[in-house]
Formats: C-alpha cells, structure tokens, sequence
C-alpha cells in the first residue's frame, strides 16, 4: 500500500472499471448481446448477397468503343472469338463512326448521355480510355489485351494505355461526402443508443446487489461514476470491434457487393479515427445522463420510465445533427456542434465534409468539459438523492415517539 | 481544537488519547425531515465506541456522514484530523446495515476487490482474503462464487473485506442484525481483539447487551439527537444504585425506613420483594431501622444500575420502547 492515505480519482475510477470490465465481458448476458446485432449483419449480407448479385447484372458492364470503323470491327472479332475465355470480359459496345465523327463528340459527354463504365477512343496501339478513374482501372487490362490481339500482336505486346480520367465536380464531390456524412451519423447514432442501453441497468444492478454504498464510503462518487463508464465504453469498443470483424469478414466475402462510400475531406484514416472518438465523446456524454438516471431508480422499470425522455431528446439531438449536414456554417449547423449531445455527430458530419482540423479540437476539448460537468452533476444527484437512510428507515415514526426527549 | 476549515491538530480525548472521530454539531435534513439534528461525538483511537438508539434514530445517517459518503448539512467532522473523510479512506474499514456483495465474484475476488477500493493491490487482497478465509473456517470456499455461499457466509465474506487492508478504524452499521447467537459471539470476539490491536471500533446497534458488554463509551441516538455520550460506566452511574429487599413479612415500623415510591411484590410463598434507590442516608443507617423494626430480612441485595435503565433515564420512556420493539422485532426475525 502506498503511503498516501487515499486513492486518487483516476486510481479509484480504474479500480472500479477493471471491476465492471471483467463483470461484463464475461457474462453470458454480454455474449447474447454481442449475437443479438450480428443477426440483422447476417441477414442484411445474405440480402445483399442477393441484390449484389441483381446489381451485378445491371451495373454498367459496358465498354464503349469509339475507334475507327476497322478498329471496331477488329475489337468486335476479337470478342466474339475470346470473350468467353477472358475472365470478367465486359460487355462491348461499338459506337457507329457516324457519331464519333461529328464535331461535338465528346468521351465525356458521352459518359455522362450513356450507361457505359468507360469510352475507348484512339487506336489499337494506343487505346485512350475515358472514365472514372476507378473504372479506368478496373478495364485497362483487358481492354490492352483485346487492342493487342486485335492488332494482330503477340498478347504478351500489349499496347500502351492512354488515361483520360473524368475529374468529379466540387458539387458532386460534396454530394458524395454528404453521403459519408449521412452514413458516419446514423451509424455513430445506432451504436451509441445500442450500447448506451447496457449503463442504463447497471447501476440499478449495483443498488441491488447493494454494493454502492460500499463504494460511496470508500471512493468519491465522482470515481465511481468515471470508473463505470469507461468500463462501459471499453465493453463497447470490444463489441464494436466483434460487429466489425464480422462485417469486414462479409464485405471481403460480399466483394465489390457492398456499397462504397465517397472518401471523406479528412482523408479515411482520419475520418475513422475521430469517428472513434466521437464515438467515445458521445457515448460519456450520453452514459453519464444515464447513470444519473440508473442512480436515482430503484428499479428497472423505474429506470426504463425515467430513461424514456432522453432517449425521445436523444432523437430530435440526431435530428438536429442530421437536418444541418447539408448546411456546413449555418446556425443550425453551429448549433449541433455546440449542444453538447448533439456535437459529436455534427462534428463527425463535419470531418466528412471539411478539411479543416482546428474545428475538431476546439469541439473535442469542449465534449471533454461537458463529460466532467455531466459526471460531476450526476455524482452529486446521486449523493443528494439515494443515500437518504438507513433500512430501517422509520423517520417519521421515530420522529412521533421521541421529538419530546430531553 | 477544531475549526471550521482547514486541517487541525489532533484532538486528544480527555486530554489523553488523540481522536479518531470528532463531529461537532451535525444537522441532516431529507425533505421535510430532520433526520439528525445537532449531533456531537467524540471517538478516542483505540475505543469501543457504540452508537445506540432504535431504528429511525438517526444512526445510519450518522454514519454516512462521519464517513463522509452524505455531506452535512450543518456542523463538522473529522476523522483523523481531516474534515474530508475520503482523503484518509485507507485508514477506515465499512461494513454497511444493507450488507452487499457482487453475486458473480469468488469469495477471494471479493474481499481483494474491497481491499482494491481501500488502496491494497490486487495480488496482496487476494493473499490475504485466502489468509483470512482460511482462518475463518472459509478456506474451503474460497473459489465459491457469492451467490453460492448462505446469508451467514457471505455477511463473514464481507466482514473480512471490511478488515483486509488492516484499517486504523471500522465502522460497522448494526453489524449483529442477521447473525445467530453463535456468530454474535464471535463478531463480539473479532471486536475486542480489533480494539486489543489498537484499532477503533465503531458500531451501531439497537441491542443494548452488545453495546453494555462490548463498549467503553456510547452515543445514546433518539430522535436525531444525542443526548448523551460518553463512558458506559458513567451512563450507569447517572441512576442510583438499587436495593433489592427480601422480608417475611409487609408491615411494622420497619417500613418507614422504606422511601414511599418503593416497588412492591408480594410473593405465593408469603415473602415480600421490595425495591428501591439506596437511600441517601447510606445502607448502614437503612439496615439499622429494618433490624430494630424487625422486617424479617430475608435477603438484601445492592444492584447496579444497568445500561438499559441508563437508556430510559437519559433518552425516555418513548425512546427505550421503541427500542424494545426493536429488539423484540429482530428476535421474532
């Protein structure tokens, strides 16, 4: 033991969640909990397996050819020869020389009038390919090797490739990250309700099995709720990184099935990284209003009434966040990334459409504050409200009897 | 000695021995209620000290706020010198009325995890709760989970986690409520061989047997008040001494030695049992009058007043019958 004659805050607090971490984590109760999401995981993969497939059947497949005449007709040899032997072999599109020799012929504007993946223009020497730049990648390959044996060449001569990327718009580029955005939202809403939820009961257990007033007398309540949550959000990053395996497991089997989101202004690593610790902001912010609840019930129907108004707040929060993507700087806007609740989706939203990295320090340092304010009111409440007397609690008829002593 | 903020010199008890509580002056209210109004006590290092009173008296409110898990509303306390009872946790054991354990813990974990929260590593908790268990006659369910053990078993678990960071002080709220004569014996026993070691003991009851054989000072709790502290002995001696008186016979001039308000109880087999304080004349001069009268002295004995007539002398009528209600209650349970 060492000499000082108490525990520190933080030494108390990890007492406390090394506690309620190993409690948890190895309760059947927890391994239950950890199946119940992946179900809808499994279902929404077997669904999507199904409509991957549809999409697969009508994703643009089609490469537009928009040579000569001769090349054409070359590249139209060609595939109905070998097409069945190349391995995912696109379909091919021959675009009539008529339209190509018109003025205003465009691989882009064609792009943008048609369904096709890319447009090959040029010759069999040097194909030009126009198209997303994703695209552009994806058939390369296979569009040198069909120039080559159209040519005549030995397939191990392929030709050179000439890129012609469509670049994307800004208004399509914000567009697309509003999308992130979206998706980085809801899914930092569902995990934070989901498992937010599990704190709720927690100290209503803990009054049942009475133990709370063992801690109340030897670590400051401040501790005792510091050491639950983070023993909450350590459980919830374990869960998190389960769903994700398991996610990550069906999107490599899924393949190029599962959608795939814009990249965000910060970048991936970055985006997830703050998603993370937003994830962790919101879940402290939101488990500390929860555990001020769990500490002032004494049941858990109790807990659920009580529990009932800020989850419907926690709704119309997620509504504010969501309804202001679309309006970056905006009161509104500024107004989630202030509300303490709200912050961390607005500010999540943020990262997927600002490169701006100034925002999120001031925001993270404010959630920060607002977590310590939340505990320490909670901490007190629960002071105030629940250790009022003891079993026998007969005040008021004790107060009958004997007001009159001396 | 003391003030109302900062630190301060420790107090010393009579001059004497430095204390390990002093509160003066602590008011609780809850609502509309006044659960303990003005309390003063003073707690040697090294003392038996008992809180006593019936339920609702205030005691566990006391409690709570000498340890510093509710504040006060008015008034200060101190626990070894320190008006924040949470910066000396180490020194101070808990054994809370509403006795509590997590369910899922074995019996080591558990007395190692209440060391834990008093500042014992782990590894050190969980030798010495073996250790403690061992001596307890619990060796043998050490990897027992809680839920597993009876009521008894699991109260002794977690008296040993009160004791297993070996603290200066312990507190215990009612802690023979729940135990059978046997196990009372030895919480008695563990108690007096605390104080032996040089460990404060304090403990509410509302069994007054306990306080009377354990304690060297009391609080006497009723209404929210405490209208006494202080030694067991000096309590007792608030009352006079009784005189017990055995005649054969009721009447004759003998009987105007007898003060007026003596009790009197007439027995089947013709003797006669009176009662009454030893007269301020002394003993001798009464033995005198009962001789020369010829009372026919059958038997005449001096009592003692006991710590249960101190309880009605000091806290009333009212107090002592709730007590007993108390008390009549926790035998029927």
């Amino acid at each position: 033991m060492s000499d000082t004659t108490r525990l520190s805050l933080f030494e108390a607090a990890r007492v406390v969640a090394r506690r309620d971490f190993h409690a948890i984590l190895f309760s059947r109760a927890f391994f239950f909990f950890l199946l119940g999401p992946l179900f809808p995981i499994i279902v929404g993969a077997l669904a999507g397996g199904i409509g991957g497939q549809v999409q697969r059947d009508v994703t643009v497949n089609t490469v537009a050819f928009a040579m000569s005449a001769g090349d054409n007709a070359a590249i139209a040899a060609v595939s109905n020869r070998v097409g069945g032997t190349i391995e995912d072999m696109p379909e091919i599109a021959m675009i009539p020389p008529e339209t190509t020799k018109a003025a205003d012929f465009s691989p882009a504007a064609l792009l943008r009038e048609s369904n096709y993946s890319v447009v090959v223009t040029g010759g069999l020497e040097r194909p030009v390919i126009t198209g997303p730049h994703p695209q552009i990648h994806r058939w390369d390959g296979t569009i040198s090797l069909l120039a080559a044996m159209a040519s005549g060449a030995a397939p191990t001569e392929l030709p050179a490739i000439a890129e012609q990327p469509i670049e994307a718009t800004a208004a399509a580029t914000r567009s697309d990250r509003i999308r992130t955005a979206q998706a980085g939202q809801l899914l930092l809403f569902l995990l934070m309700m989901l498992l937010a939820g599990m704190v709720l009961s927690n100290l209503v257990e803990e009054k049942a099995n009475k133990v709370i007033e063992v801690l109340a007398a030897a670590i400051p309540m401040d501790a005792v709720f510091l050491g639950k949550l983070f023993a909450m959000l350590g459980v919830s990053f374990v869960g998190i990184a389960v769903w994700a395996a398991a996610g990550g497991t069906i999107g490599l089997l899924a393949g190029n099935a599962l959608p795939q989101l814009p990249e965000p202004a910060l970048g991936w690593p970055l985006f997830i990284t703050f998603g993370i610790v937003y994830f962790a902001m919101g879940y402290l912010l939101l488990g500390s209003l929860f555990l001020t609840i769990g500490g002032m019930a004494a049941t858990v129907r109790e807990v659920q009434t009580m529990s009932m108004p800020i989850t419907m707040a926690q709704l119309l929060v997620f509504f504010l966040a969501a309804s202001s993507i679309t309006s970056p700087g905006s009161p509104m806007e500024l107004l989630a990334a202030v509300f303490p609740l709200s912050s961390p989706f607005a500010m999540l939203a943020r990262a997927a459409q600002s490169e701006a990295l100034w925002p999120h320090a001031l925001a993270l340092v404010w959630q920060a504050v607002c977590v310590v304010l939340f505990v320490r009111i909670g901490a007190m409440i629960f002071r105030r409200r629940v250790m009022k007397s003891g079993k026998g609690g007969r005040i008021a008829k004790a107060d009958k009897g004997m007001l009159n002593l001396s | 000695m003391l003030t109302e903020t900062g630190t301060m010199t420790r107090p010393l008890a009579n001059g004497h021995r430095p204390l390990a509580i002093e509160a003066r002056g602590l008011v609780k209210r809850f609502d509309d209620t006044l659960a303990v109004d003005g309390v003063d006590i003073s707690v040697p290092e090294g003392a038996i000290y008992g809180i006593l009173g019936p339920n609702g008296a205030g005691k566990t409110t006391t409690l709570r706020m000498l340890l510093g898990i509710i504040d006060p509303d008015e008034g200060v306390r101190r626990v070894f010198g320190n008006d924040r009872p949470h910066e000396v946790a180490k020194l101070i054991g808990y054994l809370p009325e509403e006795r509590g354990l997590y369910p899922a813990m074995k019996c080591d974990e558990a007395i190692a995890f209440m060391g834990a929260l008093r500042g014992l590593p782990l590894d050190q908790g969980k030798a010495r709760g073996r250790e403690l268990l061992e001596n307890h006659g619990l060796g043998y369910a050490v990897d027992r989970q809680i839920r597993q053990l009876s009521k008894g078993m699991a109260q002794t678990v977690q008296l040993l986690g009160t004791l297993v960071h070996r603290p200066r002080l312990v507190v215990f709220d009612e802690p023979f409520s729940g135990l059978d004569a046997i196990n009372q014996g030895k919480l008695e026993a563990m108690i007096r061989e605390l104080a032996r070691q040089g460990t404060t003991v304090i403990f509410s009851t509302h069994v007054i047997h306990h306080a009377e054989r354990l304690c060297d000072e009391v609080a006497i709790i009723a209404g929210g008040k405490v209208p006494y502290a202080g030694s067991v002995d000096i309590a007792r001696d608030r009352i006079s001494a009784q005189v017990r008186l055995e005649t054969r016979t009721s009447e004759g001039a003998w009987r105007s030695a007898l003060p007026d308000d003596a009790r009197h109880d007439a027995k089947s087999d013709g003797s006669h049992f009176w009662y009454f304080p030893v007269p301020d004349t002394g003993i001798e001069a009464l033995l005198k009058r009962l001789i020369d009268g010829e009372a026919g002295i059958l038997s005449l004995s001096i009592e003692r007043a006991g710590l249960h007539d101190a309880f009605v002398e000091i806290a009333g009528e009212a107090a002592a019958r709730a007590l007993d209600e108390d008390n009549a209650e926790g035998a029927a349970r």
